[in-house]
């Protein structure tokens, strides 16, 4: 069962096996352990970016294309989705049109793109990408009337998916951060402590929206699991390591990175659309920007390229230190200010720095983890057990099946 | 021999890198069943004329023929698959894959399979066992679990030679395969060889270096000099000829005599 839904793509480090879990479990009770507003907003999008880092990562880590233009395919599926829901209504119809429409539309330029410029030099497609991206972001800004411009547009949810759309009794979570923050903070009240951790849930149309981004996200990641560990993935690795190589084997290298670019943007596509079905409301700035390209190029890269749970545990962990490093700084800034000696830099710590600090964050992980987290678990893992057994290096392709099913 | 029809065919084949003519109007056939070594000193133009055949490079002009269909305009994946086979001089593997895995992509290829990205690669057991086989021939079955750019460069020619079995070509195009090999593992390779020549259909093209080695595996030596085919024909008699003495040989020998 775990072996044919894995697709035989085990974690392969006990410490990345124990991160997932947690992972999932506090994605899947998510809305039920963690309170308030910021936490519920963060796990929308960890699910969202989850989907679309490892779709990236199919790209990058895969098969070594590097395309600028994944956030363009997201953005088709944000904004068709929008725009349909704004000129057809708030119904499921008007979901379904503008999903199949974007989708449509990723898949004909991605094709197109793939085949033209995918013949020639990596380098180019990476170019053909950027400008490309580039341009549609403009067309965006350009097209008020129909995107709002720089403004962006609500995205007008059908009642089922939005905050009025609830059961009359609210649920009841239980607050994990709340209760152990409790526990340090005042040991002695634990009755207490832990009855106040209890809080509500509004059982409404967007923890419903939470739940079925959650479980696209599930599928999709389960089925690029499978992906990459089908023949299919094995060329991908092929064409990675040596597409000379691959072609003199007699694969057609052009076909499969075309292939793997609209597969790649098709999925992105789809997080769009649970974006702006998530977050209601999208602009260029949260779409299309620039700046979201290369964060999700650094959860690709943070969390380990051509590993796939990669994806995982980068968008967990930048979307996590995105919100709340912030937060964070601010706390160290303002405790700064009090301290004399230490006052003058604070600035340097306010929270608006915590790209600086992000950034600094990063240099250092790439320097010490050039693989990633999970490349850097998985090789721990392994020099244990080589230590242990005297094992010989490299991945173990092939178990004999064992049929779970 | 020359009754039948040739499998593959190079027809006043030529290519011009700027003002370099590396090969200069190559005209010549290979019939099934026989190994023809193709010798001539370095930069003679032995490794771009099979570039050519095995379609990494096109042709300034002239032709190549497989079974008489010109495919000298075709890129190489598709030569692969109408039964091109090639076995590099400079080793080129899947560096980061384990040699299994290498092995599996070569036989794989046969199959028709890579379109295929719903099943588990891992469950192709008849692909698994083939690539065992070929790994076994090779002399590298208790490798198979080692990452290729991992293994020692003896161990890394075999798989560059397991590779080209595993893809089961028509046409066998090994490029120097015993370069830098060991003594006791250049036997391994050139028995392989002699196998595949044994088969009355397949066809092997051999660029080697060691005299000794082109005299007893050979059914027929090729020269080339400075790009241009300069002797052709039985082992002996090519050997002997004056412009092969004068060309190659000497220099050849006394390299092969220092090693
Ligand atoms: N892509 C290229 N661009 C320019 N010149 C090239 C290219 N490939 C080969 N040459 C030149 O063509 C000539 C023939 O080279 P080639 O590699 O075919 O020789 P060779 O007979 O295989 O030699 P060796 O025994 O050293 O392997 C050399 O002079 C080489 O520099
Ligand atoms: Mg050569």
């Amino acid at each position: 069962m775990i072996h044919s839904l894995l697709s035989g793509d085990y974690p392969r480090s006990r410490l990345l096996t124990v991160l997932l879990i947690a992972i999932f479990i506090g994605l899947a009770l998510g809305p039920f352990l963690f309170s308030g507003t910021v936490a519920f907003r963060t796990m929308g999008l960890i699910v969202v970016f989850i989907l679309v880092v490892a779709a990236y990562d199919l790209m990058l880590g895969y098969t070594h294309v590097v395309s600028f233009a994944h956030l363009m395919f997201f953005g088709f599926g944000a904004y068709g989705v929008a725009m349909a829901l704004d000129s057809m209504g708030s119904n499921f119809t008007a979901i379904a049109v503008g999903t199949g429409a974007s989708l449509l539309a990723s898949i004909v330029v991605a094709l197109l793109l793939g085949l033209l410029s995918l013949r020639v030099k990596a380098i180019f497609f990476a170019l053909v990408t950027l400008a490309i991206a580039f341009s549609f972001m403009v067309l965006v800004n350009q097209l008020y009337t129909l995107t709002g411009g720089e403004d962006g547009m609500r995205v007008a949810v059908p009642r089922e998916l939005g905050p009025a759309f609830r059961l009359d009794e609210p649920l009841t979570g239980f607050s994990l951060l709340g209760w152990l923050w409790g526990v340090v903070t005042n040991p002695l009240g634990l009755v207490e402590v832990t009855r106040e951790a209890f809080f509500d849930v509004r059982a409404n149309g967007r923890l419903l929206m939470y739940y079925v981004s959650f479980v696209i996200t599930l599928v999709l990641f389960l089925g690029m699991l499978r992906l990459v560990n089908s023949p299919f993935g094995r060329v991908l690795l092929a064409i990675r390591e040596n597409e000379f190589r691959a072609e003199a084997l007699g694969y057609r290298t052009v076909y499969y990175r075309t292939a793997v670019v609209v597969l790649a943007s098709a999925l992105a596509t789809i997080g769009g659309v649970m974006f702006a079905l998530v977050t209601r409301y999208i602009t260029p700035e949260s779409t299309l920007d620039f700046e979201l390209a290369v964060f999700v190029l650094l959860m690709c890269v943070i969390g380990g390229m051509g590993t796939l749970y990669g994806a995982v545990i980068g968008a967990t962990v930048f979307l996590i230190a995105q919100n709340y490093l912030q937060d964070l700084l601010g706390v160290l800034s303002g405790w700064m200010e009090h301290v004399p000696v230490l006052a003058m830099a604070a600035p340097l710590f306010g929270s608006d720095r915590w790209l600086l600090w992000f950034g600094v964050l990063f240099v250092l992980s790439v320097y010490f983890f050039p693989t990633g987290i999970v490349g850097q678990l998985r090789e721990w893992a392994a020099r244990r057990s080589r230590a242990g057994e005297e094992l010989v290096e490299g991945e173990k392709v092939d178990e004999p099946a064992s049929h779970g099913a | 021999m020359a009754s039948e029809n040739p499998v593959i065919e190079t027809r006043d084949l030529t290519i011009q890198f700027g003002g370099h003519v590396a090969v200069n109007q190559v005209s010549c056939a290979f019939y099934p069943g026989t190994l023809t070594s193709i010798v001539g000193p370095n930069g003679a133009g032995k490794t771009t004329w099979f570039n050519l055949i095995s379609g990494q490079l096109r042709p300034t002009s002239g032709q190549v023929l497989l079974h008489g269909e010109d495919i000298s305009r075709l890129p190489a994946p598709t030569r692969a698959d109408k039964g091109l086979g090639r076995a590099f001089q400079l080793t080129n593997l899947f560096p980061n894959l384990t040699v299994l895995e290498n092995t599996r992509l070569a036989v794989a290829s046969r199959y028709n399979i890579g379109y295929n990205f719903w099943n588990m690669a891992a469950r192709r057991q008849d692909i698994t066992d083939k690539a065992m086989h070929y790994l076994t021939q090779v002399k590298l079955a208790h490798r198979a679990d080692y990452v290729a750019n991992g293994l020692p460069h003896g161990d890394q020619r075999k798989l560059e030679v397991g590779l080209l079995l595993a893809l089961e070509p028509e046409v066998f195009m090994f490029d120097e395969p015993t370069a830098g090999m060991s003594v006791d593992e250049v036997p391994i390779i050139l028995d392989l060889i002699a196998d595949i020549k044994a088969r009355e259909d397949k066809v092997v093209l051999l660029v080697e270096h060691k005299m000794d080695v082109v005299r007893s595996l050979s059914d027929r030596i090729v020269v080339l000099h400075n790009g241009e085919l300069v002797a052709d024909g039985e082992p002996a008699e090519v050997i002997a000829s004056p412009v092969v003495q004068e060309a190659y040989l000497g220099a050849a020998q006394d390299e092969t005599e220092q090693a």
